[in-house]
C-alpha cells in the first residue's frame, strides 16, 4: 500500500498530554486519494490522534511524514499550510463571526485551490442562505457543514473530520456523509474519525481501531470480520 | 473487599513534616533573640526589624489574598490609609488611647471593606485589580478634602497622645518594636491557622481551579469575601501601628502604592506565591536588595522590577519554589500530605 | 445658589465632551490588549508617558511640529509593542492571569523609575504653538477650543478605522477568531504568536497618538502613568468590555463628569462645608461616577452581547 501514491505516514508516533501519554507508537499510512476510517472508544486516542497530525500536539519531526517531508515539529497554523486541516470535533465555530466570515477565515491562511466560497455554497446551499447570520444561530447540523466548509476553504490535501455525526439526526448525518463523498471525489483524502463502526466502514477503503492510544487491528473496511472488530475495538 | 488494590494500602493525612517541626523550633529561638534585642541591640536595628516585621505582615496578608484567594489587589494600601487616618482621627477627636484606637481601626478597615468588596468583586481578575486600585485613589483624595485631618498636606500626633503610648521616648521604642514583633507573629499565625482550617482548603481549591472547586460545592464567593474582609482588618490595623510609629500622615504617605503596594507584591512575587515561606524568603531579598543599593536612588525598583518580571516569566513559583522543591521543605505544613503505608496494621473498614 | 446660573453649562459639557475622546484615545490599546488575549496591561498608563517621552525627545532634536512628530513616534511605538509582545508578554498568557498582571506591573514600575532616572521628576510639555489656544465659535454663541475639537476627532476617526480593520479586513476577522477560540483559531492557519505581537503593536500605535495629542494638551511627568492608565480603564469599563464604541460614551462620561466636578460639584462641596475649593475634584468626581455606574450597571452601557 505504501509506495509512491503516499501522502502522509506516521513512524511510531507517540503524544503527550503533559506527563500523561496519550498514543504509542502509532503506525499509520494514507495514499492519495484514499478514505480511511479511524475507529475506537471513547478515550481510545483518536481524537488525540487527530490533533496530533494537524499540529496541535508536540511530536518529534520524523513521527509524521507528509508528502516526503517531517512534518511532526511543525505547529498547527503551518501545517495547515502544508495541506492539512482539522474539521475539530464538537465543531468549534468562531462564535462572534458571521457563517460566511467563519468559511472566510479557513481560506485566509491556506492555500489556493479549487475550493472558493462560492464552490462551498455550492456545496452546502443552506449556508448561502444563513451566510450573515452569527454561526452560532445554526442548527447542529448546519453548524458541522459550516465547520466542514470552513476547513475544505484552506483547500487541503487531506482534510482530518472528527465526530462529525456526533449529536446529529440520522437523516442529517446521511446528508453530511454524501458531501464528504463529493469531497473525496475532488480527489481530497479524508481520515474520518467516527463512534458509529457501521457508518466509518461503509464510508471508509480502509480503517484503523485504536484502543488505549494503540493500534489494535488494521485493515481494508469491506469484508473484516464483526467479531476481530469488536475485540479489537473493547479489547476482549 | 480484601481483594480490591486500594484496600490492600492503608493511607493516614500527615500534616507536620520533621523539617516543620525543626523551623518551629528555630524560629522559637530566633523569635527569643529578637524579642530581647531591646537590651543587647541598637535602636537603629530595632526600627529596621521592626519595619520588616510589619512589611512581612502585609507580605503575609497580600499574598493570602491573591496567591490562595486569587484576588490580585493592588489597592491594599486603601486600608492601611484608613487605618492609619482612623487612628489619628480616634486619638485626636475623641481622646482614645492609641494602642486602643489601632484595634478600633481595623474593625473600622473590615467596616468599609465589606461595601467596598461588593462594588470591586463585579470586576474579574485583572480588572479587580484596576478597581482596587481606583478605590484607593479615590480615598487618597478623599481624605485630602477633610481639612479637620490635616488635608491634602497631612498632620502629625500632638505630644500629649504621643506620650500616651509610653511617658519616655526610649521605652516608646521598645514597646513599639515589641507591637510590630507582635503584630507580625500575630498575622503569620493568624494565615498558618487560616490555611489549616476548612476554609483554608477551600482556598487551596480555588487557587487551583475555581470552577472545579464550584462544582465540588465550595462557596467561592463567600470565601473570597471573607478573605478580603479579614484582610482589610489586619491591614487596617498595620497602618494604624505604621503610623502610630511614624507619628505623621499625610493622603499621599498613607495611600502610597509603591510603599504599601508594590514593593509587597515584588516580595511575594521573587519570593514564591501561594506559599507561606514565599513572602518570608522575598522579605528577606527585598531588603538585601535595599540596603545594597540604597545609594543608587531608584534603581532598586527598577532591578526589583526586573527580579519580578524574570521570576514570572522562569520560575513561576519564585525563590521559594526553586528551594522548597529541590528539597522538599515545608516549613509551614499547610497542605494536607497523603502518606502510603504499606498495609495490614489498620482494619478495613 | 445663584451661582448655578452663572455656570457655563454648555461649555461645561462640551470641554467634557471633548477630553472624553481622549480618554477614549487611552481605552483604545487597553480594550484591544484586552480584547484579543485577554491581557490587562497595567503598563498601559506608563506606556503613554513613555510615549509622550519618545515624542519629546523627536521634537527637541529636530525641531518638527509635535503633531509631525506622530508621523515617527507611531511606527516606533508599533515595532516596540510587536517585539514586547513577541519576546516578552506572549510568554505570560496561559489561563493564570496573574503572570500578565504581574509582569505588566513589574514593567510599570519599571518604565516609571527608568524615566524618573533619564528625565527626572520636572513636568514636560510639548508646544504645539498657536494652535493650542486657538478656538472656533460655534452657532449659539460656544467657544470651543481648536485642539481640543482636533483630539476630538482624531479619536472619532481612530474609532472608525479600528473598527474598519476589526469588521472590514482579514487580519480583523483573525483578530476576532483568535478571541473567541485561539487553539481553533491555529488550527485555521492562524500564527496567534504573530498575531497577538501585531495586536499589541496596533495598541501601542494608538496609544502613542493618544499620548502625542495629550502631552501637547496636558504636562506631564514620569509617575503620571498610573491616573491615566485609571482614566483609560474607567472608560472601558463605563462603556462595557468589548465594546467600541461604547468606550467612546465612556469616555465622555468620565469627561463630562470631571468638568461637572471641577466647575460644579467642588465648588458646591466647598459653598456647603466652606472649604476653599479643591482642583481634585475635577478627578473624584470622575471616580465616583465610574462607582456609581460600576453599582449599577457593572457590565458597562453597552456590554457585548456574545461573550
Amino acid at each position: 500500500m505504501s509506495g509512491a501514491d503516499n501522502l502522509l505516514k506516521t513512524k511510531a508516533l507517540c503524544a503527550y498530554y503533559g506527563d500523561f501519554q496519550a498514543l504509542f507508537d502509532i503506525e499509520f499510512e494514507i495514499d492519495n486519494g484514499e478514505t480511511v476510517a479511524v475507529i475506537g472508544a471513547n478515550g481510545a486516542g483518536k481524537s488525540t490522534f487527530l490533533r496530533a497530525l494537524a499540529g496541535s500536539l508536540e511530536t518529534a519531526p520524523d513521527m509524521i511524514r507528509y508528502d516526503g517531508q517531517s512534518i511532526g515539529h511543525l505547529p498547527a497554523h503551518r501545517v495547515l499550510r502544508q495541506g492539512i486541516a482539522l474539521v475539530p470535533e464538537g465543531r468549534r465555530l468562531f462564535q462572534s463571526l458571521s457563517v460566511e466570515e467563519n468559511l472566510q477565515i479557513g481560506g485566509d491562511f491556506g492555500r489556493r485551490g479549487p475550493w472558493t466560497l462560492k464552490r462551498v455554497f455550492e456545496l452546502f446551499p443552506v449556508l448561502a442562505e444563513r451566510r450573515a447570520q452569527p454561526a452560532t444561530s445554526l442548527s447542529g447540523g448546519q453548524q458541522q457543514m459550516c465547520a466542514i466548509g470552513r476547513a475544505l476553504m484552506s483547500n487541503p490535501r487531506l482534510l482530518l473530520c472528527d465526530e462529525i455525526s456526533l449529536g446529529l439526526a440520522p437523516v442529517i448525518i446521511r446528508e453530511l456523509y454524501e458531501r464528504l463523498e463529493t469531497i473525496s471525489a475532488e480527489g481530497t483524502t479524508l481520515v474520518i474519525v467516527e463512534q458509529d463502526i457501521n457508518r466509518a466502514l461503509a464510508a471508509a477503503d480502509r480503517f484503523y481501531c485504536l484502543q488505549k492510544g494503540r493500534v489494535s487491528l488494521a485493515g481494508p473496511a469491506q469484508g473484516v470480520e464483526r467479531q476481530s472488530i469488536t475485540a479489537a475495538y473493547f479489547g476482549i | 473487599m480484601n481483594g480490591t488494590a486500594a484496600r490492600a494500602l492503608q493511607f493516614s493525612v500527615e500534616r507536620s513534616t520533621p523539617v516543620s517541626r525543626i523551623c518551629a523550633v528555630i524560629a522559637a529561638l530566633g523569635l527569643t533573640a529578637l524579642v530581647s534585642l531591646p537590651y543587647w541591640g541598637e535602636t537603629g536595628t530595632m526600627r529596621l526589624i521592626a519595619e520588616m516585621a510589619y512589611f512581612l505582615a502585609l507580605a503575609q496578608l497580600w499574598n493570602l489574598l491573591a496567591g490562595y484567594a486569587g484576588l490580585v489587589s493592588v489597592g491594599q494600601q486603601v486600608y492601611v490609609g484608613t487605618g492609619g487616618y482612623f487612628l489619628f482621627a480616634l486619638c485626636d477627636w475623641y481622646g482614645v488611647h492609641p494602642l486602643l484606637a489601632i484595634l478600633i481601626a481595623g474593625v473600622a478597615a473590615a467596616v468599609i471593606s465589606l461595601p467596598m468588596a461588593l462594588v470591586v468583586f463585579r470586576l474579574r481578575g485583572a480588572y479587580f485589580a484596576v478597581g482596587t486600585w481606583v478605590v484607593a485613589e479615590i480615598a487618597q483624595l478623599f481624605f485630602a478634602q477633610l481639612p479637620q485631618l490635616g488635608g491634602g498636606s497631612g498632620y502629625s500626633l500632638t505630644p500629649e497622645i504621643v506620650r500616651a503610648v509610653a511617658p519616655e521616648r526610649a521605652a516608646r521604642e521598645m514597646l513599639m518594636y515589641w507591637m510590630a514583633l507582635a503584630i507580625a507573629v500575630a498575622v503569620i499565625a493568624f494565615v498558618y491557622i487560616l490555611l489549616r482550617s476548612r476554609h483554608g482548603l477551600a482556598l487551596t481549591a480555588i487557587r487551583d481551579s475555581e470552577v472545579a472547586s464550584e462544582s465540588l460545592g465550595v462557596d467561592t464567593y463567600r470565601t473570597k469575601l471573607l478573605i478580603y474582609v479579614v484582610t482589610a482588618f489586619c491591614t487596617g490595623l498595620l497602618g494604624a501601628f505604621i503610623f502610630l510609629q511614624k507619628l505623621r500622615i499625610s493622603p499621599e504617605a498613607a495611600f502610597s502604592i509603591n510603599d504599601w503596594t508594590v514593593v509587597v507584591i515584588f516580595m511575594v512575587v521573587i519570593g514564591g506565591i501561594g506559599t507561606m515561606e514565599g513572602p518570608i524568603i522575598g522579605l528577606l531579598i527585598y531588603f538585601a536588595m535595599r540596603e545594597l543599593l540604597a545609594d543608587y536612588g531608584s534603581w532598586y525598583l527598577i532591578l526589583l522590577g526586573i527580579v519580578a518580571v524574570a521570576v514570572m516569566l522562569g520560575a513561576r513559583e519564585g525563590v521559594w519554589g526553586l528551594i522548597g522543591k529541590r528539597f522538599d521543605l515545608h516549613p509551614f505544613p499547610v497542605r494536607r500530605r497523603l502518606i502510603q503505608r504499606p498495609g495490614g496494621d489498620e482494619k478495613p473498614g | 445658589m445663584n451661582w448655578l446660573t452663572d455656570v457655563d453649562w454648555a461649555g461645561v459639557l462640551i470641554q467634557g465632551t471633548l477630553i472624553g475622546g481622549l480618554y477614549a484615545l487611552f481605552a483604545i490599546g487597553l480594550s484591544l490588549a484586552f480584547g484579543i488575549m485577554r491581557l490587562v496591561n497595567i503598563a498601559h498608563g506608563d506606556f503613554i508617558v513613555l510615549c509622550a517621552y519618545v515624542a519629546m525627545i523627536v521634537v527637541n532634536a529636530s525641531g518638527m511640529h509635535p503633531l509631525v512628530s506622530i508621523a515617527v513616534v507611531v511606527p516606533l511605538m508599533f515595532v516596540l509593542g510587536y517585539v514586547l509582545q513577541r519576546g516578552l508578554l506572549n510568554f505570560t498568557l496561559g489561563p493564570s492571569i496573574l503572570p500578565p498582571l504581574l509582569v505588566t506591573f513589574g514593567l510599570s514600575v519599571i518604565i516609571q523609575n527608568v524615566l524618573l532616572e533619564v528625565f527626572g521628576a520636572d513636568t514636560r510639555r510639548l508646544n504645539a504653538g498657536a494652535m493650542e489656544t486657538a478656538s472656533i465659535t460655534l452657532p449659539g454663541d460656544v467657544t470651543v477650543g481648536v485642539f481640543p475639537l482636533l483630539i476630538f476627532v482624531v479619536a472619532l476617526v481612530s474609532l472608525g478605522a479600528l473598527q474598519y480593520l476589526l469588521y472590514r479586513t482579514r487580519l480583523g476577522r483573525a483578530f476576532r477568531a483568535t478571541s473567541d477560540d485561539a487553539d481553533t483559531a491555529e488550527l485555521m492557519g492562524i500564527d496567534n504568536r504573530h498575531l497577538y505581537s501585531l495586536a499589541m503593536g496596533i495598541a501601542l500605535a494608538f496609544t502613542a497618538l493618544a499620548a502625542v495629542l495629550f502631552s501637547v494638551r496636558t504636562s506631564f511627568d514620569p509617575a503620571s502613568g498610573p491616573i491615566n492608565l485609571i482614566f483609560a480603564f474607567e472608560a472601558v469599563i463605563i462603556g462595557g468590555l468589548g465594546s467600541l464604541w461604547g468606550t467612546l460614551v465612556g469616555g465622555i462620561i468620565l469627561g463630562v463628569s470631571q468638568s461637572l466636578g471641577s466647575s460644579v460639584v467642588g465648588p458646591l462641596v466647598s459653598l456647603l462645608i466652606g472649604n476653599p475649593v479643591s482642583a481634585q475634584w475635577q478627578i473624584l468626581t470622575g471616580h465616583i461616577a465610574f462607582m456609581i455606574i460600576l453599582i449599577v450597571k457593572p457590565d458597562g452601557l453597552f456590554p457585548r452581547i456574545r461573550d
